[in-house]
């Protein structure tokens, strides 16, 4: 656990030693910080039957800014670790591989929350402007920040998985933005097939995002989705896990 | 301290390390030479822990570099050949991450990192970021790095390459330190290095361990065929070379006229050394003699023989 700290302390400090993280977080504040403007403009133009809360977890823009970051802070992990050697100096110290695995991914879980941290503070602030509620309950920040964190501990597996598979980080990154992106887009399958069969549509619904995100957002909860994230989370971190090894095999 | 076994690392159809076996002793300093691609760096590795071996074992202060591996990580302190750093952090805070990492705790982590900033003459760039460093404080941060929890085998792999004159007699003289207390195993190209340093040679070629000696002994064996030059001014060069003929222990000679002075190359049988009869000759014969040596042999000798048998 020791071993585990010392390693998770560097790989955060490497987030944030580089310009490239503050890069990473300033637009990505732009981009959430536009998006809750979007929100709030459409909500004033009339009636609404949503949230703000709901309103906001539920656009493209959100949608773009979510999946926009993985590859970039995932990218990195393995892939600079290989190209640098470093990673000989660093499984050469008594670390067990796993160790090194979860310092690496939790290290960019953490980044992932500084990310979206700031994006409280929009209603915070909407709250104290308006004096009126973002949500109609504690539930719908609940869910929509518990769905953005499940979400993320796949995608960001994914991501993790995509560094260990290459030494280039380009490559990684690309790799992980295609894997999320196919995955992410599954939802839409309906809406461009719409007449496809019962099943089909059901277990299209089941793995889709968009809906889960929809109904965690007004503050309903569902095991399935969390029990989904979850298992598809560590099935991915074991895969990252004996690719790790194999590559140690193999060079 | 070291105990290999039969040990054997292909790649695909490539076989880099084939069947070596060897020990290495406590507190000795033994060298690891061999041509490049001799399979010096795979097996380093394999004994650092960082490749899993193909067939045989090995181990490293009585634990088995693949089975304890944790174990025998926290008695190794390795030198990797391209000595790789984390660039981004600065010297102080890189030695405490890594002393850290192996296990080096509170007050005893403050004074071994600054033992051995002090031993590798680190204490002027301390705070300049590991990136910024010049290749020869580089390679002293690798190697600070590799003894800053106090390892009882150092494995430094070519630690002196790419270092000039100066810092390559700065290194030698830390190893030869260090070699006071810890065990090491350094693989080098620079041969004279290795006679001044390594109590014992190992000669690596193609995979297999070609001689494993003291670097005397590997000399020894070698002046065998080591020649004598004797260079007189004699007389009569046929008689002369008809009677050194006669000298116990010379295979032939071969004349050459040089003037006044004649120069004689005398092959010599296998372990004998000729020179005193040679002497005790020219002095009966009253020959003038300005030269009586016999050819040095030196591990680069040794080495050539070794690693190219056919040349």
């Amino acid at each position: 656990m020791r071993k585990f700290f010392i390693l998770w302390q560097r790989e955060v400090a490497v987030y944030f030693r580089s310009p490239a993280a503050y890069v990473i977080l300033f637009f990505f504040l732009l981009l959430t910080g536009f998006n809750f403007w979007f929100v709030l403009n459409a909500m004033n133009r009339g009636p609404s039957s949503v949230s703000v809360v709901e309103a906001y977890f539920n656009t493209v823009f959100f949608w773009f800014g979510f999946v926009l970051p993985f590859p970039l802070v995932t990218m990195r992990l393995f892939a600079e670790e290989y190209k640098l050697g470093t990673i000989e100096s660093l499984m050469t110290a008594p670390v067990r591989d796993g160790q090194v695995l979860l310092a690496k991914y939790f290290s960019a879980v953490f980044f992932y929350a500084v990310l979206w941290l700031p994006s409280l503070l929009y209603f915070v602030v909407f709250q104290w402007q308006t004096r009126l509620a973002a949500a109609p309950a504690v539930g719908s920040f609940l869910g929509a920040y518990a769905m953005l964190l499940l979400i993320g501990l796949l995608y960001l597996a994914i991501g993790c998985l995509a560094s260990a598979l290459t030494r280039n980080q380009v490559v990684a990154a690309i790799i992980s933005f295609a894997t999320i992106v196919i995955l992410f887009s599954w939802g839409y399958f309906t809406r461009f097939f719409p007449n496809i069969s019962p099943g089909l549509r059901d277990l299209t619904s089941y793995l889709s995002p968009l809906e889960h995100m929809a109904l965690f957002s007004q503050g309903l909860f569902d095991t399935r989705p969390v029990v989904l994230y979850l298992s598809g989370t560590a099935m991915v971190l074991f895969f990252t896990f004996q690719v790790f090894q194999y590559r140690r095999w193999k060079v | 301290m070291i105990k290999v076994e039969n040990l054997t690392k292909r790649y695909g159809r490539v076989t880099a390390v084939s069947d070596v076996s060897f020990e290495v002793g406590k507190g000795e300093i033994v060298g690891f030479l061999g041509p490049n691609g001799a399979g010096k760096s795979t097996t380093m590795r394999m004994l650092a822990c960082y490749l899993p071996p193909t067939a045989g074992r090995a181990e490293v202060a009585g634990y088995d570099v693949f089975k304890d591996s944790l174990k025998a990580r926290e008695r190794i302190g390795y030198l990797p050949e391209s000595v790789p750093l984390y660039n981004d952090m600065r010297v102080t805070e890189y030695l405490k991450y890594r002393a850290a990492l192996k296990g080096v705790r509170g007050r005893r982590m403050k004074e071994r990192v600054g033992d051995v900033m002090d031993l590798c003459a680190l204490r002027d760039v301390e705070h300049k970021l590991v990136g910024n460093l010049s290749k020869g404080y580089r390679q002293r941060v690798g190697l600070a790095d590799a003894m800053v929890h106090e390892p009882d085998l150092l494995i430094l792999d070519e630690p002196t390459i790419g270092l000039d004159p100066n810092q390559i007699r700065q290194v030698r003289e830390l190893i030869i330190n260090l070699g006071r207390h810890h065990t090491i195993l350094i693989s080098t190209h620079i041969l004279p290095e290795v006679e001044l340093t390594c109590s014992r040679v190992l000669i690596m070629n193609r995979g297999r361990i070609e001689a494993s000696d003291a670097p005397e002994n590997l000399r020894a064996r070698l002046r065998a065929t080591g020649d004598v030059r004797l260079e007189a001014r004699v007389p009569d060069a046929a008689r002369a070379r008809a009677a050194l003929l006669e000298v116990a222990g010379v295979r032939g000679v071969n004349a050459v006229e040089d003037g006044e002075w004649h120069h004689f190359d005398l092959a010599t049988e296998s372990g004998a050394d000729p020179r005193e009869a040679v002497w005790q000759l020219a002095t009966r014969e009253n020959w003038a003699v300005r030269e009586l040596t016999r050819d040095r042999v030196t591990l680069e000798d040794v080495f050539a023989d070794i690693t190219h048998p056919d040349e």
